[in-house]
């Protein structure tokens, strides 16, 4: 229930910066089209495919650890985690890719961008930045699930800890999904 | 375990610091909130004094424009994020909740800890602006873009602060709801809960509700400034009315943050010294509840004349007035819990019935800044300042007092100085209505707040509230001196119920409590907390 509780806390921390993004959306509907269409959609398709399969993967290692399996729980985590690996490599590519054509705060051409698209882009680096910091936690969290489970600490009996990594790592998955379509594909 | 064992109480068994600040005990975690928060009370009150004393005369007296800015900047970022929205649940809260319940320890004991620390290093974020760079920020509590964005003083600090001490909050919130729902003594149902407990569950939910919206609201002022991104700054194609909102969909809330946990303990000192059972309960504890939930709905109200289309205002105005409603349920309720009781003049009493009188005072103002037409005179005046300061130091600081003079001899298993305590009581309440009255006058009369200097004509009250100042800090010390000089009075024998007619659990344990909380099973009474025709006998 805790852990529910924290979601929720989650949830409404991003729901501040959806609002933000609705109300200057609504504010520069032309400005933030036009910075839409710098954003790559093949690599945020990608990183979307790779999130869900790795939902899946964590949901499936919950499930072998309450038949008991620890092998395969351990097995499907690391999984995941490779997952989340590939998440970034593909994220820094993209990012490195908008740095590279100067569009992040500060740089010559973000400076020079009509004030709309500016603020999407800034927007676009802050809402997925927290959401890569909260891959990196969600990480560390597995990190620590997978050494218990090594150890035998978490067992078919007493796997809270497997299961609230998993539960975080759904909430990554799925403000991604709600990420996406509003930078990506909104057009 | 023998009985011996048992017996021990929280206070004994293992010492020396790193039993007390890495300690699990519910009980030993709420005394290091206890010792902190008001720690930063006596600070904040200092800043206080400080600045009625530039007050007392026109013209600059002690201080330059920037620092009074920076004083009640400083003022306010302690004495709301460091003292008053942790105090009340962070230190009684955390004691006597798992108690009421009749359990042993919170949902989550690693959280609390961690709760006090992250507070800890959240304090010393918001101290160490003091340091460092052009000093504490300038911009009040309130950081209102784009000022907030464009001062060259400590901001950022001082919000990153603010963002870290959220987390201690929500941690606490939420540590509380899980205890509430999972840890009742079995018996207990939600309607046999005390209403302390009821109010801080009410305060939980709105904790952890409404947090992560000024975190995040923070963090953006924070990006803000270091990559100069227009997010709240107008010239940079930013909009500081977007900064309000967001600001203010948390913080109004936030004063339900300050005031409902003060509300539970009016509920619980109350029949004890009335002895009888209290008036309205289940009004009281779904007033709590109503009151969270119209609460997040009112925001608007601290931005009348910010700029907002008229059907806007007049909808936020409007759920302004439906939080008179519940708020004064409460109030008749506590009125009728009085009526016929046998009352027991013992000073937690008379905080109560203070408090009464003063929030009072707080909620009609706040009633008078509700109204549109009268919003629009009074908006940025003393007035507001008065109307504050009534709520959350005549009501929630005059409730946190009466909760210590009331729970002091459970926790400590000693006692005061009772005349003392009541005439430090005379001193607080003549000093704290000399101080603040004067200035709602100020208000309508004009005067303008946040400023270091003033015209001539509001000299008389200024004069009148800097001495208020004075005899109140005068209250405040002889208040303090008179809990601390407690610990080394000669030990009477304290007793499990030392007020005699204590009800709710905490009463039926040892002074102060075991570590595991009760030597015995806790006997419930049989129709809910307050049943004072069936009271269990309390043996020694």
């Amino acid at each position: 229930m805790g852990m529910w509780l924290f979601l929720f806390t989650e949830i409404l921390l991003f729901g501040g910066l959806f609002i933000v993004y609705m109300v200057y959306r609504s504010l520069n509907p032309e400005a933030f089209l036009m910075a839409s269409f710098e954003l790559n959609v093949w690599m945020g398709t990608t990183n979307t495919v790779v999130l869900l399969v790795s939902s899946m993967t964590i949901a499936m290692s919950i499930t072998a650890i309450q038949k008991g399996n620890r092998k395969l729980s351990i097995q499907l985590m690391v999984l995941t985690l490779v997952a989340a690996v590939i998440f970034m490599v593909v994220k820094y590519f993209e990012w490195s890719a908008k740095i590279e054509h100067g569009l992040f705060p500060g740089q010559a051409v973000y400076d020079n961008l009509p004030p709309g698209e500016s603020l999407f882009f800034f927007l676009y680096f802050f809402m997925t930045g927290l959401h890569v910091f909260h891959i990196i936690i969600g990480s560390v969290v597995i990190g620590f699930a997978i050494h218990r489970t090594a150890k035998g600490r978490t067992t078919k009996e007493k796997y809270t800890l497997t299961e609230n990594a998993g539960l975080l790592w759904h909430l990554v998955d799925l403000i991604w999904i709600y990420l996406f379509p509003l930078f990506y594909l909104i057009h | 375990m023998t009985s011996k064992a048992m017996s021990l109480s929280y206070l004994q068994g293992k010492n020396g610091i790193f039993s007390w600040i890495f300690s699990l005990d519910h009980k030993r975690i709420a005394l290091l909130y206890l010792y902190s928060i008001l720690t930063f009370f006596i600070t904040g009150a200092t800043l206080g004094v400080l600045m009625r004393l530039e007050l007392l005369n026109p013209g600059k007296d002690l201080m330059e424009a920037q620092t009074y800015n920076q004083v009640f900047t400083m003022h306010g970022v302690i004495m709301i994020f460091l003292f008053i929205i942790p105090s009340i649940p962070a230190i009684f809260g955390n004691f006597f909740l798992p108690i009421m319940l009749g359990t042993d320890d919170v949902s989550f004991p690693r959280l609390n800890l961690l709760s006090w620390w992250i507070y800890i290093i959240g304090a010393i974020m918001a101290l160490s602006t003091l340091l460092w760079g052009d000093g504490p920020a300038d911009t009040g509590w309130t950081f209102y873009a784009p000022y907030s964005v464009k001062t060259g003083t400590n901001v950022t600090m001082s919000v990153l602060a603010a963002f870290v001490l959220g987390f201690a909050t929500i941690l606490t919130g939420l540590n509380f709801i899980v205890t509430i729902h999972r840890l009742r003594t079995p018996g207990m149902t939600f309607l046999k809960m005390p209403l302390f407990a009821w109010a801080l569950y009410a305060t939980s939910w709105i904790q952890l509700l409404a947090t992560p919206i000024i975190g995040i609201t923070l963090l953006m002022i924070t990006a803000e400034r270091v990559f100069g991104v227009g997010l709240f700054d107008p010239s940079i194609g930013g909009d500081p009315i977007l900064y309000q909102h967001l600001f203010w969909i948390y913080s109004h809330p936030a004063v339900y943050i300050m005031a409902l946990p003060a509300f539970g303990i009016i509920s619980e000192i109350l029949p004890t010294f009335a002895n009888r059972t209290i008036f309205g309960y289940k009004a009281i504890a779904f007033s709590s509840l109503a009151i969270a939930f119209v609460g997040y709905f009112v925001w608007g109200h601290h931005m009348f004349t910010a700029g907002m289309s008229g059907t806007a205002r007049i909808i936020f105005s409007v759920m302004t007035f439906l939080v008179a409603i519940p708020t004064s349920v409460k109030v008749f309720n506590w009125v009728a819990t009085l009526y016929k009781g046998s009352i027991n003049v013992q000073p937690p009493l008379l905080y109560a019935l203070a408090f009464i009188f003063q929030f009072m005072i707080g909620g009609l103002t706040g009633v008078v800044l509700g109204a549109l037409a009268a919003d629009i005179h009074l908006h940025d005046t003393h007035f507001v300042v008065g109307h504050f300061h009534y709520v959350m130091f005549g009501g929630t600081g005059f409730a946190l007092f009466g909760a210590l003079h009331y729970w002091y001899p459970k926790m400590w298993g000693r006692m005061y100085n009772k005349l003392v305590a009541n005439i430090a009581f005379v001193f607080l309440f003549i000093g704290f209505n000399m101080l603040y009255f004067p200035m709602l006058v100020l208000g309508l009369m004009g005067m303008p707040r946040r400023y270091y200097d003033y015209l001539p004509e509001f000299h008389v009250p200024n004069m009148i509230s800097t001495y208020g100042s004075w005899i109140l800090a005068t209250g405040l010390l002889l208040m303090f001196g008179n809990l601390i000089a407690g610990a080394w009075r000669k030990r009477e024998p304290i007793g499990r119920n030392y007020w005699k007619t204590g009800i709710t659990l905490e009463w039926q344990t040892l002074s102060p409590p075991p570590v595991s909380n009760f030597d015995r099973m806790p006997v419930l009474p049989k129709n809910g907390p307050y049943d004072y025709d069936n009271k269990p006998e309390i043996e020694e």
